[in-house]
């Protein structure tokens, strides 16, 4: 061992001081406060130019019909926390319904029927996740692939024709209002606050959701750090796979029929909630709670253009210039972040 | 306990042979590292120099050769293995994911679980976060909080807090492949700084790199590589200038130490 006296004086490190946020600052991410303003913003607007929009009845409508798409956008955003994209979340959630419905109509008691319809889901998202960590194929490629398949299929059981005259019991399920003190809670809208509640907490404070996060930030310092970096995104696409078809059944319930052409065009409403509340499609980013502010704002847009009577055929022209909008606002948050530092 | 510390190598490497194809990357190469020893491990681009770091941190095995770890045969068969018996490597572009604070990277892969209820782990964020703290003071590294997220960090932040990962698993060996290429010349004093002080708390380390002058600062003994064989090993002395002129000589083939041991092989 030697000494180098010389050596050890001329380097001193340069104050390199990083400012830390505020703590409210850091509770809650740049983008989902600013979608939480443009939501209530819009809430309040709505409020004021519509009689309609502010009364139990349409709240709880709204409620009831985004909660299958948040339901399935959890999954989507554990996807694209990865850095991946499931894009047959909409036939997925169509042909688990079909399933269970199915299922239902043969006299298979209900909650086997639901069970069939989530095995039917979680099979769908065990074999995209094959495609991509198997296989290696693109995730958008095998997904989509998966898209037409799962769309094909329920076409091709049907016949074309929908299953109709479900168990009374089994549409309870999307038709039933639980009493929350005096209001009427719809039973998807419960089903889904419970489970923003549940996949929020898993990914925030369990290892598995850590290592979900770890894949999108940098997938090769996870292979390095010793993270099984092909389990982790087997376990989002099958996760995925299984929330789709829970939004699919409480949809199939809530309509008493499945149609084959049922949530056809969904996966791009349930990317797109993901997106508008916050979910970096590089990866890394996003938080169940910006997912929900998502979904619940592409929602009130497409009410609120029916209310405020915008032309129906034009409404996909609006919805996809909000699309436009919130990734437009993703990648100029992420130039200036990196700019900031 | 002293005796055998002092006289074993933590390291040692014997007849290391790594063919890819036609190439031989490496052809018979012995290395030691003494316990609380900074070994610089330098060579021309394609030297090999990578690949033997690389067979000893499990990335590759070896066709041939044996490795002891304190002078035990060891068998090393991937990354988890070497990580396992206490090899750890910091890469040149720190191998971090910026989207994670600072005590989540350090402890990535090896979270601490507050309870498990079969494959739900919940980890217990506190613990982690105060022994990142007293890790990093520990090391003199100056980070103002552990929940920084690491896209805030500059680039010799993050090395360091890199480098502070590779040590906070009592690693008996760290592995540093060129850990000062990507960093400004301030940021490289403070990774200089950071690798005195891990010697000064007894660890023992390899540094490959090309800056020379990052090996004559704070090395302890310099070995070279050429065309996969090792042309030179020696303990670091004299001034920047002439350590230079002497590992250059070795490095472009002017010189050669090991030359008659090849000789006698073939």
């Amino acid at each position: 061992m030697q000494e180098r006296a010389a050596g050890a004086g001329k380097s001193a490190p340069s104050a390199q001081i990083t400012r830390e946020r505020p703590a409210w600052r850091r509770s809650i991410n740049v983008q989902e406060l600013g979608i939480l303003v443009i939501f209530l913003l819009w809430v309040i607007f709505l409020s004021l130019a519509t009689d309609t929009f502010l009364t139990t009845r349409n709240v709880f409508n709204m409620l009831r019909a985004f909660s299958w798409i948040a339901i399935a956008a959890f999954g989507q955003c554990m996807v694209i926390l990865t850095a991946g994209i499931d894009l047959s979340v909409g036939s997925n959630m169509a042909l688990s319904g079909l399933a269970a419905a199915m299922l239902a109509v043969n006299n298979v008691p209900v909650p086997l029927a639901v069970l069939g319809g989530l095995v039917t889901g979680g099979l769908i998202g065990l074999i995209n996740g094959l495609l991509v960590t198997r296989l290696r194929l693109p995730p958008f490629i095998a997904t989509l692939g998966m898209l037409s398949i799962a769309r094909g299929v329920t076409y091709g059981v049907t016949g074309g024709w929908p299953v109709r005259q479900l168990p009374p019991e089994f549409n309870q399920i999307g038709q039933l209002d639980i009493m929350v003190g005096s209001w009427p809670v719809p039973l998807p809208v419960i089903v889904m606050l419970v489970l923003a509640a549940l996949v929020s907490l898993f990914l925030s404070r369990t290892v598995t959701g850590r290592h979900i996060y770890a894949v999108g930030g940098n997938e090769e310092a996870a292979r390095v750090s010793g993270i099984k970096t092909q389990s982790v995104k087997l376990f989002v696409y099958v996760s995925c796979g299984v929330l789709a078809a829970i939004g699919g059944i409480l949809m199939t319930a809530r309509l008493g029929v499945a149609a084959p052409t049922a949530a056809e065009g969904y996966e791009l409403d349930i990317i797109a909630a993901a997106v508008i509340g916050g979910v970096s499609l590089f990866g890394g980013e996003g938080t169940i709670l910006g997912v929900l502010i998502g979904a619940a704002l592409m929602q009130t847009i497409r009410t609120g253009l029916n209310l405020l009577g915008f032309p129906t055929y034009w409404q996909p022209a609006a919805i996809g210039a909000v699309i436009l909008l919130a990734v437009t606002f993703d990648q100029w948050r992420k130039r200036r972040s990196r700019s900031v530092r | 306990m002293t005796a055998t510390t002092a006289t074993t190598p933590i390291v040692e490497m014997r007849n290391i042979k790594k063919s890819f194809g036609a190439v031989q990357a490496l052809r018979g190469v012995d290395l030691t590292l003494m316990h609380n020893e900074v070994l610089g491990l330098v060579g021309d681009n394609a030297a090999g120099k990578s690949t033997l770091m690389k067979v000893l941190s499990g990335a590759y095995i070896p066709d041939e050769g044996e490795i002891y770890l304190e002078g035990k045969r060891v068998h090393i068969t991937g990354p988890d293995d070497a990580r396992r018996l206490g090899i750890e490597m910091v890469y040149q572009d720190f191998m971090l994911a910026n989207n994670l604070d600072v005590a989540a990277n350090i402890f990535l892969g090896r979270e601490v679980v507050r309870w498990a209820l079969g494959p739900i782990r919940v980890m217990d964020k506190r613990a982690m976060e105060i022994q990142s703290q007293q890790l990093l003071r520990r090391l003199n590294i100056n980070v103002s909080s552990v929940r920084l997220k690491v896209e805030h960090l500059s680039g010799g932040q993050r090395q360091a807090v890199a480098i502070g990962r590779a040590t906070a698993f009592n690693a008996k060996v760290i592995i540093m492949d060129e850990p000062t290429a990507a960093l400004s010349v301030s940021a490289i004093g403070q990774v200089l700084d950071l690798i005195r002080e891990l010697k000064a708390q007894g660890a023992s380390i390899i540094i490959i790199s090309h800056r020379l002058e990052d090996i004559h600062e704070v090395g302890d003994r310099v070995v070279v590589l050429r065309h996969g064989r090792k042309v030179a090993d020696y303990p670091v002395t004299g001034d920047v200038q002439s350590f230079r002129e002497r590992v250059v000589s070795y490095m472009v083939g002017a010189r050669d130490d090991f030359s008659k041991v090849v000789a006698e092989e073939d």
